[in-house]
C-alpha cells in the first residue's frame, strides 16, 4: 500500500508537471483526487489494514493527498497565469493610433494675455474694474486737462455721435480714471481694460479699435519712486527677472511728471544690431517701447475733487495689442480680428 | 524737429568731442526723444577732391577725353570722362576705383574703348545734389569746384556732409523745441553745458521808414496774437552763401534764393514761421490780417488753387488775400529774381485756427505744424530781427527803418514758486535745494532766491509738479530709487467679471473658441439678418465721421459680427467652426446720453455634426456651470433670423435671456455660407441675478432607484417638453430623473401621431420602494397623459 502511494504521488507529480491548460488539470484532479480517482481507491483498501497500521497509513495518504493539492494549485496558478500572459498578448494595442479626439476650445490670444496681466495686477492688489466706451468728451478729454482745440479732439481722430462733439468713442482708457476717482476715496488702486477707438484705418499695425489696459493708484504720499516700482514688479513678473527697463521724460496732459518706460530689447540686448544688421525686433533703438505713465496732474485730482495737496498717485496706460502681438509673435494686427480657427487653434 | 549736430556745435554748445550714438542716448533719456538719425555722409564713399593735371582726347572716340587727376596719392589716376567741359588745372569730384555715390551706385574701374579708366568725374546731381546747394555749376556737366579744398580731400566735406541729422520726436507741450536754438538749449543742459547765444544787431540804412510804404491792419484780433512786420529796400535776389545752404540742406530745406533762405533760416534757428512778400504786389501798400470771405480764392506758393472757406486767416492786401496766414504764402507776392523791396512777415498766429484751417485745406508745411503747437508771441521781433541782420550780413539790401508790430495778447510773465520739499515728496528723492537751482539755471529758467522766473518760451511751465519734472529728468528718471508703496487695498474682479470668466473656461471646455469682434458695423446688417424694418435694434448710436460706412454704427445685435467671422471661417475652406464671444452691444436709451452697453454670451457653429441638439447641449452644459436652474425652451416661429421650425426662447427662472436655433437659410445665404449654421444668443447681464445660491451637501441615496420605461402615442402637436411637464406633475415626488430616448414614427403608430418613449427613475429617501408604488405612479402618469394630451400607451 505504500508503495501504491509512493507510485501515485510520483504518476501523479509527473502528470501535472506535464499539464498545461486549466483542463488538463481538472482532469488530472478527477483522476488522482477524486471520488473514483486513485487516491481514493487506495483508501478504500485502508479496511484491510490492522488498527496499528491505519493511522500511519492514514497520515501517509494525508500527506500525499496534501502534496498533490499543493501541486496542483501551483500548477494551476501557472496555468491562469500564462493564459492571463496569452490574453493579453492578444489585446495588445497599436498605442500610436490617435486618441478619440476632444476638442476643447481656445480663449482668444489677446484675451491670454490680458488675463495673465490681469492676474498679476490683482495679486498686487489691484481691483479690475470696467466702464461705458461710447463716453462723454468731458471724460475722455475736458477732465483729463485735454482742452478744446487739442488735435486728439480733432474729428480726424476721434469718432463723434453728434454735432456738438460732446459724445464720443473714448480713444483711451483714462477716462476711467475720472470716473473711478469722482465715486470712490482714496486709497484707490485700479486697473481699467478695455476696448478703444481711434480714426486709423486698419492695416498690419493699425485698427480703428483696440485694447488699452489703464491702471491708477491714488494716496497719501504716492512717489514717483513708487510708480517706477509698480512699473518694474509687474513687467519683471512679466518678461523674467533680468528684463532691464528704463524711464525717458515724456508728456501726456493728464500726468505731470511723465514718463514713458522701455525695455532693453531682448533679442540685441540693447545693441540695436544683430550679427551686423539692424535688429528687426527694436529696429535698431535698442529699446522698446511699453507704455505711457506720470504722477496724476493736480489738475486732474482737483477736478475729481480730491484734495492735491493731501493725497498723489500714479496712472499708466499701455496697448494691449503690442503686447499681445510681442509675446505671440504675431505680426499682422488684422489676425486678431479676422478669427480664423486655424489662428485661434494655435493658441 | 530734425538737427544737424555741427550747426549746434559751431553756433551754440560745442558737443563735438561726444559721439553721435552718446548724444541720441542723453538727449533721449533726458526727455528729447531721438526717432531716427543718420550720418549724412552715409551714401557718398571713396569720392574725393581731384585736380585735373592733364587732359586729351580719347582716340577712339569723338566726345571723350583721357584726364590724368591728381587724387592726393603719389601718382595720378586715369579716369576717361564724357563731359566737355572740364579743363587742366580744374579741381573736380573724382569718383575712385570701388567707391560709392548717392542711390547705392558702386564705381568700379574699367575700360573705355580700350582706354583704362580708373573711376568717374561727378556732376552735382550724381552727388545727389541740385543748383540750389552749388549755383555756379552747371547742371549738365562736371562740377567744377570753386571751394576751398585741395586733392584728396574727401568730398563729404567738402560738401558738408561731414555731418549728423539727428530727428526728434518734440512733445507737444515743448513748441520751443521746434527750433535749433530750443534743442541747442536741451542739449546744452543734458550735457551740464553752458549756451553761447547771439542778440541779432541790425545796423539800418538810409533806404527810409517803412512806416512811409506800409500799413497794418489786424482785423481777425483773436487769431492773431502779435504781427511784427520789417521791410528791406534795394533788394539784390541772389544764391546765398554755402555755409546758409548747407544748414537748410541738412535739415531738408531746399535752398532757393537768399531772400527766401533768410526766411526759412530763422525759422529753422528760431523755430519762428517767417514769410516775406514782394511789396510791388501788396496792392496800396495794406496789409490786413482778416478772416476770408465767402468765394475768396488763393493761388498759393505751390501753384494749387486753394478754395477758401469764411473763417480762415489770410494776409490780404486792400483787395485781394495774397497768403494763407502760417501755412503758405501766395503766387501773386512771391519773391522773384526782379524783386526789390520785400515785407519780412514775423507773426504769431492761433495753432487752432492755423491747424483747422491747414487740415481742411490738406496742406500741412512747416510753417503750420509750427504753428499749430501755439509758438511763443515773443519771438516775432527777435525772429525779424535776425531775418535783417541776416539781409545785411548777405548784403542783399537796406534794411528799412521802423517794425510794425501789433500786440493783441502776449502771456504776462510768470512766477512760479521753487519748493524743494514738495519736489522731492512728488518724486521720492533727496534732490538739494541747490542742484534744483542749478538744473533749472542750465535750462535757462532764471531763478531768484524761492521765486522762479518762467520763459516765456515755457507756457508748459504752470504749477510745481512742472518743475518737479524739469528737476526730476535733470536728475535723471532712471536715478530716482524704485520703491514700493503700502497699498491698503484689495484686489480683485466684479461678480460680473468673475462670472465672464466661467462662461469662457465653460464654452471653451464645450469646445468654443474664442473671438474678437468690431463694435462698429454697417447699417446695413439688419437687412442681412432680415430684421423687419420696425424693429427697435434698427435705433443705433451712428458715428458722424465714421471710416467708412462699415463701421457707421454701433452694434445693436451682436449676430451679424458672429456670422460675420464664421461665413470668413467658411470662406477660408475651414471645414467647421465653434466659435464665441462675450459681446457689448450699445442700445440708445431714451431721455439719455450715454447708452446702454450690456453685454451678449454668443455662441456660433457649423461643420459635420452640429445639429439643433447638440448646441442645445452645450448651451445647457455652459448655463449649468454657471450654476444657473435649467433653462427653458420653448419654440419661436417668429424670429426673422432663425429657422421658423428650428429656434427656441429661452427663458431661466421665468426671466427672458435669449434665443438659440438654426440661422435662416436666408441669413446664411445673405453671408455666403450654404450650410446649416447654428447661433445661440444670451443676454449675458440677466444671469447674474439669476444664480442659483452656493451649493450645499445633499445625502447620498440610501435607498435604490426604480427605472420605469414608458413609451406613448400622441398627436404630432404635441411637444416633448409639454409630455415632460405632465409626467412630471402627475408622477409626483417620487420622480427623480426623466429622459427622452425615443421618438419614433412609422409601422405601428398611425398617421399624424408619434411614439414618444421616456425613461423614468423612481427613488424614495426613506424605503426601498414596492412594485406598488411603482405601478401607482406608473397608472397616474398615463391617465394624466391621456387626459392632458390624449396620449395613449404604446
Amino acid at each position: 500500500m505504500k508503495e501504491q502511494l509512493a507510485q501515485i504521488k510520483q504518476q501523479a507529480m509527473e502528470a501535472l508537471q506535464q499539464a498545461q491548460t486549466p483542463a488538463q488539470l481538472e482532469e488530472l484532479r478527477v483522476r488522482f483526487l477524486g471520488k473514483k480517482g486513485a487516491l481514493t481507491a487506495v483508501l478504500k483498501q485502508m479496511g484491510k489494514l490492522s488498527p496499528e497500521e491505519r493511522p500511519v497509513m492514514g497520515q501517509l495518504a494525508n500527506a500525499v493527498r496534501a502534496e498533490i493539492e499543493e501541486m496542483l494549485e501551483k500548477q494551476k496558478a501557472a496555468a491562469h497565469a500564462a493564459a492571463l500572459e496569452a490574453k493579453l498578448a492578444a489585446e495588445a494595442l497599436d498605442v500610436t493610433i490617435p486618441g478619440k479626439s476632444v476638442a476643447l476650445g481656445h480663449a482668444h490670444p489677446m484675451n491670454q494675455v490680458l488675463q495673465q496681466i490681469k492676474d498679476l495686477f490683482v495679486g498686487m492688489g489691484y481691483q479690475i474694474v470696467d466702464g461705458p466706451e461710447v463716453e462723454l468728451a468731458d471724460y475722455n478729454f475736458t477732465k483729463l486737462n485735454i482742452e478744446e482745440g487739442h488735435p486728439s479732439r480733432d474729428r480726424s481722430d476721434t469718432f463723434y455721435f453728434n454735432d456738438d462733439d460732446t459724445v464720443l468713442l473714448r480713444t483711451q482708457t483714462s477716462p476711467m480714471q475720472i470716473r473711478v476717482m469722482e465715486n470712490a476715496k482714496p486709497p484707490i488702486c485700479i486697473l481699467a481694460p478695455g476696448r478703444v477707438y481711434r480714426k486709423d484705418e486698419a492695416d498690419a499695425t493699425h485698427s480703428p479699435m483696440f485694447h488699452q489696459i489703464e491702471g491708477l493708484v491714488i494716496d497719501e504720499h504716492i512717489t514717483m519712486g513708487d510708480l517706477k516700482g509698480a512699473l518694474v514688479t509687474l513687467m519683471k513678473k512679466l518678461y523674467g527677472e533680468e528684463a532691464v527697463m528704463r524711464f525717458r521724460p515724456h508728456h501726456f496732459p493728464f500726468t505731470e511728471p511723465s514718463c514713458e518706460m522701455d525695455m532693453q530689447c531682448h533679442k540685441c540686448h540693447g545693441t540695436g544690431e544683430v550679427d551686423g544688421q539692424v535688429c528687426s525686433t527694436c529696429h535698431g533703438e535698442g529699446w522698446i517701447e511699453l507704455l505711457g505713465a506720470g504722477m496724476v496732474h493736480p489738475k486732474v485730482l482737483e477736478g475729481c475733487g480730491i484734495d492735491p495737496e493731501k493725497y498723489s498717485g500714479f496712472a499708466f496706460g499701455m496697448g494691449l495689442e503690442r503686447m499681445a502681438m510681442r509675446r505671440t509673435r504675431i505680426n499682422d494686427l488684422r489676425l486678431i480680428f479676422d478669427n480664423d480657427v486655424r489662428f485661434l487653434n494655435q493658441f | 524737429m530734425k538737427l544737424n549736430r555741427k550747426w549746434i556745435n559751431e553756433e551754440f554748445v560745442d558737443l563735438s568731442s561726444v559721439s553721435d550714438k552718446e548724444f541720441v542716448e542723453k538727449m533721449t533719456i533726458f526727455g528729447q526723444k531721438v526717432e531716427t538719425y543718420e550720418p549724412m555722409d552715409k551714401e557718398i564713399k571713396n569720392v574725393v577732391v581731384g585736380k585735373v593735371v592733364s587732359i586729351v582726347r580719347h582716340e577712339n572716340s569723338d566726345h571723350m577725353w583721357i584726364c590724368q587727376v591728381d587724387v592726393g596719392q603719389e601718382e595720378p589716376v586715369q579716369i576717361v570722362t564724357g563731359a566737355q567741359n572740364v579743363h587742366e588745372g580744374d579741381l573736380v569730384p573724382a569718383a575712385l576705383h570701388n567707391s560709392y555715390l548717392p542711390g547705392g551706385i558702386h564705381i568700379t574701374k574699367g575700360k573705355l574703348r580700350g582706354e583704362k579708366s580708373n573711376g568717374m568725374l561727378c556732376s552735382l546731381k550724381e552727388l545727389g545734389l541740385t543748383l540750389g546747394d552749388f549755383p555756379y555749376a552747371i547742371e549738365d556737366g562736371i562740377w567744377i569746384l570753386q571751394e576751398d579744398c585741395r586733392p584728396g580731400d574727401d568730398i563729404n566735406k567738402v560738401i558738408g556732409n561731414d555731418d549728423t541729422v539727428v530727428d526728434f520726436e518734440i512733445t507737444n507741450n515743448r513748441p520751443d523745441c521746434y527750433s535749433i536754438i530750443g534743442l541747442a538749449r536741451e542739449a546744452a543742459a543734458a550735457f551740464g553745458k553752458p549756451m553761447r547765444h547771439h542778440e541779432p544787431v541790425v545796423k539800418g540804412s538810409d533806404a527810409g521808414s517803412m512806416y512811409d510804404k506800409l500799413d497794418v491792419e489786424v482785423e481777425a484780433e483773436n487769431l492773431c496774437n502779435r504781427y511784427t512786420a520789417r521791410m528791406v529796400a534795394n533788394v539784390k535776389i541772389g544764391p546765398s552763401p554755402k555755409w546758409m545752404r548747407q544748414r537748410l540742406r541738412a535739415n531738408g530745406v531746399r535752398p532757393i534764393n537768399n531772400i527766401v533762405d533768410i526766411t526759412n533760416y530763422v525759422m529753422l534757428e528760431y523755430g519762428q514761421p517767417m514769410h516775406a512778400f514782394d511789396y510791388r504786389y501788396v496792392g496800396s501798400g495794406k496789409i490786413v490780417v482778416r478772416e476770408s470771405r465767402e468765394g475768396e480764392t488763393l493761388t498759393t506758393l505751390d501753384g494749387n488753387v486753394r478754395n477758401l472757406k469764411p473763417g480762415m486767416l489770410v494776409i490780404a492786401d486792400e483787395t485781394k488775400p495774397i497768403g494763407l496766414a502760417g501755412i503758405m504764402g501766395g503766387e501773386n507776392s512771391e519773391i522773384l529774381p526782379d524783386t526789390t523791396t520785400v515785407v519780412f512777415e514775423s507773426a504769431n498766429f492761433d495753432g487752432t485756427s492755423i491747424r483747422q484751417t491747414a487740415l481742411a485745406l490738406g496742406m500741412r508745411t512747416e510753417s503750420s505744424g509750427k504753428f499749430e503747437k501755439n509758438l511763443d508771441p515773443m519771438m516775432t521781433v527777435p525772429a525779424v530781427q535776425r531775418a535783417c541782420e541776416l539781409v545785411e550780413l548777405l548784403a542783399c539790401g537796406d534794411v528799412m527803418d521802423g517794425m510794425v508790430d501789433i500786440l493783441n495778447y502776449v502771456p504776462a510773465p510768470k512766477t512760479l514758486e521753487l519748493e524743494p520739499e514738495k519736489i522731492n515728496a512728488l518724486l521720492g528723492t533727496n534732490i538739494p535745494r541747490e542742484d534744483m537751482v542749478k538744473y533749472l539755471n542750465l535750462l535757462e529758467i532764471p531763478v531768484e532766491g524761492n521765486t522762479i522766473h518762467v520763459p516765456s518760451w515755457r507756457p508748459d511751465l504752470n504749477l510745481m509738479a512742472d518743475i518737479a519734472e524739469e528737476v526730476g529728468r535733470s536728475y535723471g528718471y532712471n536715478e530716482i530709487p524704485i520703491t514700493a508703496f503700502k497699498n491698503a487695498t484689495q484686489g480683485g474682479y466684479s461678480p460680473e467679471m468673475l462670472l465672464e470668466a466661467k462662461a469662457g473656461a465653460a464654452c471653451r471646455s464645450v469646445g468654443f473658441s474664442e473671438i474678437i469682434t468690431y463694435s462698429f458695423v454697417s447699417p446695413s446688417i439688419f437687412d442681412q439678418i432680415r430684421l423687419g424694418a420696425d424693429s427697435p435694434l434698427r435705433n443705433t448710436l451712428k458715428i458722424q465721421n465714421p471710416l467708412g460706412e462699415d463701421t457707421s454704427v454701433m452694434r445693436t445685435t451682436a449676430l451679424p459680427s458672429l456670422l460675420d467671422i464664421l461665413a470668413r471661417n467658411y470662406a477660408n475652406h475651414n471645414k467647421a467652426a465653434k466659435l464665441y464671444e462675450l459681446a457689448k452691444v450699445y442700445l440708445p436709451v431714451e431721455g439719455q446720453v450715454l447708452p446702454q452697453e450690456p453685454k451678449y454670451l454668443m455662441l456660433g457653429t457649423y461643420g459635420a455634426g452640429e445639429d439643433f441638439f447638440s448646441l442645445k447641449g452645450e448651451l445647457d452644459a455652459v448655463l449649468g456651470a454657471l450654476r444657473l436652474p435649467a433653462a427653458q425652451y420653448t419654440a419661436d416661429t417668429a424670429n426673422p433670423s432663425y429657422h421658423p421650425g428650428r429656434c427656441a426662447r429661452i427663458t431661466i427662472g421665468g426671466e427672458d435671456v435669449g434665443c438659440m436655433g438654426q440661422i435662416h437659410p436666408l441669413v446664411a445665404a445673405n453671408y455666403g455660407m450654404d450650410c446649416e449654421i447654428y447661433c445661440a444668443e444670451i443676454r449675458f447681464d440677466k444671469l447674474l441675478a439669476l444664480q442659483l445660491p452656493e451649493a450645499t451637501y445633499v445625502p447620498l441615496p440610501k435607498y435604490p432607484a426604480v427605472t420605469r420605461d414608458l413609451a406613448i402615442v400622441c398627436r404630432e402637436e404635441v411637444t416633448v417638453g409639454e409630455a415632460e411637464a405632465v409626467i412630471t406633475q402627475a408622477a409626483g415626488k417620487l420622480l427623480r430623473n426623466i429622459r427622452l430616448f425615443d421618438v419614433y414614427r412609422g409601422t405601428g403608430v398611425p398617421e399624424g401621431k408619434k411614439s414618444l418613449a421616456f425613461s423614468l427613475e423612481l427613488r424614495a429617501d426613506d424605503r426601498t420602494l414596492t412594485d406598488t408604488d411603482s405601478e401607482t405612479v406608473t397608472k397616474n402618469v398615463l391617465v394624466a397623459l391621456e387626459n392632458q394630451l390624449g396620449a395613449v400607451l404604446r
